[in-house]
């Protein structure tokens, strides 16, 4: 089931794709309270169906197509920053506001221990309920949240704590109150500000990685993106909506973007792959916050290692060095 | 029509080549007159767009500029394919403005005053800013760095960043900011003048970073489009919304200045940080 959301960007309840395992998934579900209200020994069938429905997803999520990872990525119940947090912090301390303007709760910021490591975490939030959504503006993070963000990383950096980034949303906010309050000029801001932070700082694209908004709080020592995440300069529905005049298109766009987790390793964008779970993240959050806990570990403590005027040296050059280009070669 | 417009559009039918309309206030005007004013209206004051030539030699001392990372050429990292391959965009692109890619980067002199000198073309599929403007960007920052000279670079983009190069395109808003990050660490003085339109992933970067941040009257300036702006509001935008006046307005802008000054203002400013 699709619905359109404002400006006509897909947003899955349950993607097309992913119909036919659900439906297993019920049966499974059904057989088992049968079974149970009834004493009826069904315990081959639904090794059975099981069976079948690892076989289908296996099938399935072989050959998504890059549109068909947009939609996971979007999907209503892929895990947010906030549920891996729940996983992984052993503690949390939430903080709020940019100390010029408001509290922007798009952009979650707070003080976290994960797996014994303090450190500051940053991120977007989405939101669960119908408020919740429509006050963090479904991911789009107005101004005052890079500022949040901006001003928290330099705490951070006060207190030699490393910043963890959840990166999460369709773009920044392009409403009117974002624009006159300087979203271009803030978000250009964040950037000068992550490129010299003298801490460390890991991100990780959890779902969507929308544009300017997510790069927003997207420059770090590494950048780590799960399996069915995507990162775009644009959305398929605008990109379609440019080229084709019609964001039905979406598809090819998302197509000719180059916008999964594979190509984005290619073009040395990211740095590593975390794999999910079979069947996509929302299928097993505790596991798919466990692969994070470790990646993000991992990360720490190989950064960690480096002095502060060689960290922001080495961050310059892996940005410094991306995009390609001819050079020296005759017209 | 009255028999003066009569008279006047009997003039203009005779001699189009020395008449233009001004796309602003729909007035016809002579173009000695426009071209008087370094192409700017001179009933309502709205400012044509110029090549990076005609910025060059307007702004700085005739003869100063020398061109510097002229070889640098886009590549197609994506293959990228929309209605119309980027390969053939690029090459019609490089045909209708005899320019590599939208931006030249060289030395330069403004009233004696040497600077690394950069202006992004908005002729060049609409100045966007894919790997060759990122990394042109990047080097004349470098070299400012390097010979401890102020950096002005006037912006004209209203494509942002350029889609078809694809992720790679969003990250030279990373990059030209993480080399003016450390251009200003190390003192450098850098003026951007953003001229219409400044849009997108090119005013998220490196257009907003100015030391000092001039704006040509009435330029476009924002994040988002007007046109997405005002899909995501459902109602019409108020006048004089996303312009260089507005953001003077709102605090982001510190001048605004118009085109026959703008040579004479800089020069003032850049002799602030010698």
């Amino acid at each position: 089931m699709m619905a359109k959301e404002a400006g006509g960007r897909v947003v899955s309840r349950t993607p097309d794709f992913e119909e036919p395992i659900l439906e297993i998934d019920e049966k499974i579900a059904e057989l088992k309270r049968f079974s149970a209200s009834t004493d009826v020994n069904l315990t081959e069938q639904i090794q059975q169906l099981t069976r079948k429905s690892e076989e289908m997803k296996r099938r399935i999520f072989a050959h998504l197509t890059p549109w068909q990872r947009v939609l996971i990525a979007r999907h209503s119940d892929r895990p947010q920053a906030t549920d891996i947090l729940d996983l992984v912090a052993e503690e949390f301390i939430e903080l709020h506001g940019d100390r010029a303007f408001r509290d922007d709760p798009c952009i979650l910021t707070g003080l976290a221990r994960i797996g014994g490591r303090r450190c500051m975490v940053v991120g977007h939030r989405k939101g669960k309920t119908t408020r919740e959504k429509l006050a963090c503006g479904f991911g789009c993070a107005h101004p005052e949240g890079y500022r949040k963000a901006i001003q928290k990383m330099r705490l951070a950096a006060k207190l030699g704590l490393p910043v963890v980034s959840f990166i999460d949303t369709p773009g920044a906010h392009p409403g009117m109150e974002a624009e006159e309050r300087g979203q271009a000029f803030v978000i250009a801001l964040a950037l000068k500000e992550m490129a010299d932070l003298p801490t460390p700082i890991v991100c990780l694209i959890l779902g969507e990685g929308g544009s300017g908004g997510a790069l927003g709080i997207g420059v770090g020592d590494r950048i780590l993106m799960l399996e069915h995440a995507y990162y775009s300069v644009i959305s398929p529905e605008g990109c379609a909506a440019i080229l084709w005049k019609d964001s039905g298109h979406a598809p090819a766009a998302a197509e000719a973007l180059k916008l999964t987790a594979d190509d984005l390793l290619g073009l040395g964008v990211i740095d590593e792959i975390l794999p999910e779970p079979l069947g996509g993240a929302h299928r097993d959050v505790a596991a798919t916050a466990e692969t994070i806990k470790g990646a993000l570990l991992r990360h720490l403590g190989e950064i960690g290692e480096a002095k502060r005027g060689d960290l922001v040296a080495r961050r310059f050059d892996k940005f410094r060095r991306m995009g390609r280009f001819l050079e020296n070669s005759e017209r | 029509m009255s028999p003066k417009n009569k008279a006047k559009f009997h003039r203009w039918r005779e001699m189009p080549d020395l008449w233009v309309q001004c796309p602003d206030c729909r007035k016809m005007v002579t173009k000695t007159k426009v071209s008087a004013m370094i192409e700017v209206c001179p009933k309502c004051g709205y400012h044509f767009e110029i090549s990076s030539r005609e910025r060059i030699d307007t702004l700085l001392d005739p003869g100063s500029f020398c061109e510097l990372f002229a070889d640098l050429e886009p590549d197609d990292p994506l293959r990228f394919t929309g209605r119309k391959p980027y390969r053939e965009r690029l090459k019609k692109a490089q045909e209708d403005t005899g320019l590599r890619d939208a931006c030249v980067i060289g030395r330069g002199r403004i009233s004696e005053i040497q600077i690394v000198f950069g202006v992004s073309d908005s002729r060049f599929m609409r100045g966007s800013m894919g790997s060759v403007v990122g990394e042109k960007i990047c080097r004349g920052v470098e070299c400012a760095t390097a010979e401890r000279l102020p950096f002005v670079f006037v912006s004209g983009s209203g494509g942002g960043a350029r889609m078809d190069e694809g992720i790679l395109s969003l990250m030279q808003m990373a990059k030209t900011s993480a080399a003016l990050a450390r251009f200003q660490r190390e003192g450098g003085f850098f003026i951007s003048i953003l001229t219409n339109p400044t849009m997108g992933g090119a005013m998220a970067s490196f257009a907003a970073l100015g030391d000092i941040v001039i704006a040509e009257p009435k330029a476009l300036i924002g994040f988002a489009g007007p046109n997405v702006v005002k899909e995501t509001m459902k109602k019409e935008l108020p006048e004089g919304f996303q312009t260089a006046e507005f953001f003077l307005e709102h605090g982001f802008v510190d001048l605004v200045v118009s085109r026959p000054d703008l040579r004479a203002k800089v020069a003032a400013l850049l002799a602030y940080a010698r």
